[in-house]
């Protein structure tokens, strides 16, 4: 008797659930058709779908500047750009100082703040790590938080600075550490509610990216001597073809930085362009079954890929950092090891 | 999806701005030089002292292991020594011992055999002075006897009953 009555349960239930939004669903349209029906009059059917979208979008995506986003792709963009107002909806917003010295503006933005805000935990984290070590003996074992960083130092430390730069690696140490850390967390804080990510904009990137490129070039003079920096540039050909190969090789000098920067921008902002977007789909198709069953799964999803990717770019640009400057350093193997790079 | 796309290209996602470029500048080189100072020297000199701490620790270890190695083979080589000493030893006793119980029966041989002969001689020398002195007192019997006969007369009875009793004298006197 009683699981026939627990199937019976279950069946039912499963056809409420599958039912109630169905129903819902059928209302909001009716009233998305006749809240718009004028405005459906100007612009024709297919904008009718899209104000609506907008009009439930706005509730809890608009944007704080003042101005009305009007389309889902303006609503995305803002969330994705930088601005001068720290919007915490639906509680209110912050409007940050604006700093304008001998006619550049370098006023504080919500990028900045999250960027402080990465570093601040950058710096309390590693703070009491330090104080840790520093009270610590060789004799004893770290715990807690010392074991847990000390797994991702030592991974930076052998796994990408030394296996890639190999002797004198540990000049470069302090920077591939503090570029991981930093780039992982500006990363994650772009995860969490009312955050941004400031490696999704590329004047971060660009910044970070120009550090290792001067990096690599003072690596690399240090290494060679001007004399070898230069004959660097002429990778080793006959002097006929300098003219080409002087060229080529300045170019990938500034490559590299290049495609430091887009990677991590373009991976950091994809995500979340993609996010959002799976978002809009059901706003935009008006529909709880949408909602349901794509939307949020697969937001869920690419979230829970953007916790690994912001790893993984938080990796590779150090990895890859890590390969430039020994690459400089190191002459031998120059064009084998620059191959492998590209299929990064 | 396509108006995003558009938006994408025309908005301001590529547009420089000075101002962030110039605050990431400056966080990232006060986060690495603070950095570097508080945490990076401490946890990387910690790292690598206790690199080299267990790299020096398995070092002794593989020489303690050698020279614990080298004491056993020299231990096992004392104690074959040791035992080949106290084999030889043992059978030198035994040879010694052997030798002597040779000897010493050997010479207890010799002895008793002196011995005996010297008995022998003894007795030898006993029984030729027991017998001269019996033949000088049978000698000095037959002596008295032929005394007494002579002493009397020359009776047949008279005789016989002297050379009996002579005898029986004999006799009692030999017991």
């Amino acid at each position: 008797m009683k699981p026939v009555n627990v199937k019976e349960v279950k069946a039912f239930l499963k056809v409420l659930a599958l039912s109630v939004p169905l129903l819902m669903n059928a209302g909001t349209t009716a009233f998305a058709a006749t809240g718009h029906a004028g405005e459906a009059e100007m612009h024709g059917t297919p904008a009718v779908i899209e104000e609506a979208a907008v009009a439930h979008g706005e509730g809890d995506a608009h944007g704080a500047e003042g101005e009305h986003s009007d389309k889902p792709g303006d609503v995305i963009m803002h969330h994705i750009l930088d601005s001068n107002v720290y919007a915490f909806e639906p509680f209110g917003e912050v409007h940050l100082p604006k700093i304008v010295v001998g006619g550049y503006d370098i006023s504080i933005t919500k990028h900045v703040v999250i960027m402080w805000i990465a570093a601040a935990i950058v710096l309390l984290v590693f703070a009491s790590v330090g104080g840790t070590y520093r009270k610590m003996t060789a004799k004893n074992a770290p715990k807690g938080l010392a074991n847990a960083m000390e797994a991702l130092v030592d991974f930076i430390r052998l796994d990408v600075a030394k296996s890639n730069i190999g002797p004198g690696f540990e000049k470069f140490l302090p920077y591939l550490l503090t570029v991981f850390f930093f780039i992982l967390l500006c990363n994650l804080l772009g995860l969490v509610p009312y955050g941004a990510t400031p490696t999704g904009n590329i004047n971060v990137t660009l910044t970070l990216a120009v550090f290792t490129f001067f990096i690599t070039q003072t690596a690399s003079l240090k290494a060679h001597g001007l004399k070898g920096y230069l004959a660097h540039l002429t990778a080793g050909t006959h002097w006929s073809l300098w003219i080409i190969m002087i060229p080529i090789e300045i170019i990938g000098l500034f490559t590299k930085p290049f495609a430091l920067t887009v990677r991590l921008f373009a991976n950091m902002t994809a995500g979340h362009i993609v996010i959002l977007s799976l978002i809009f789909i059901s706003f935009i198709l008006k529909s709880y079954v949408v909602a349901v069953a794509v939307s949020v799964p697969f937001s869920i999803f690419i979230y829970l890929l953007e916790i690994f990717v912001s790893f993984l770019q938080a990796f590779i640009f150090t990895m890859l950092s890590a390969l430039f400057i020994g690459l400089a350093t190191v002459h031998d193997g120059h064009d084998e090891h620059e191959a492998g790079v590209a299929h990064h | 999806m396509l108006t995003s796309g558009v938006i994408l290209l025309s908005g301001g996602l590529l547009s420089p701005n000075p101002g962030l470029i110039f605050w990431t500048a400056v966080t990232f080189v006060l986060v690495l030089l603070i950095l570097k100072k508080l945490a990076w020297g401490p946890i990387i000199s910690a790292l690598e002292e206790r690199e080299n701490g267990i790299q020096s620790a398995i070092d002794r270890a593989h020489n303690a292991k050698d020279e614990a190695e080298s004491i056993l083979r020299k231990n096992r080589e004392m104690l074959a020594k040791a035992d080949a000493e106290a084999e030889r030893i043992i059978r030198e006793g035994k040879d010694f011992g052997e030798k002597l119980r040779a000897e010493m029966s050997e010479k207890a041989q010799a002895e008793a055999k002196k011995i005996i002969t010297s008995a022998k001689e003894e007795i030898e020398q006993e029984k030729r002075r027991a017998l001269d002195v019996l033949r000088n007192e049978v000698a000095d019997l037959a002596v008295m006897g032929a005394e007494k006969i002579i002493k009397t007369s020359l009776d047949a009875d008279m005789q016989k009953r002297i050379v009996d009793s002579m005898i029986q004298d004999l006799s009692s006197k030999r017991n």
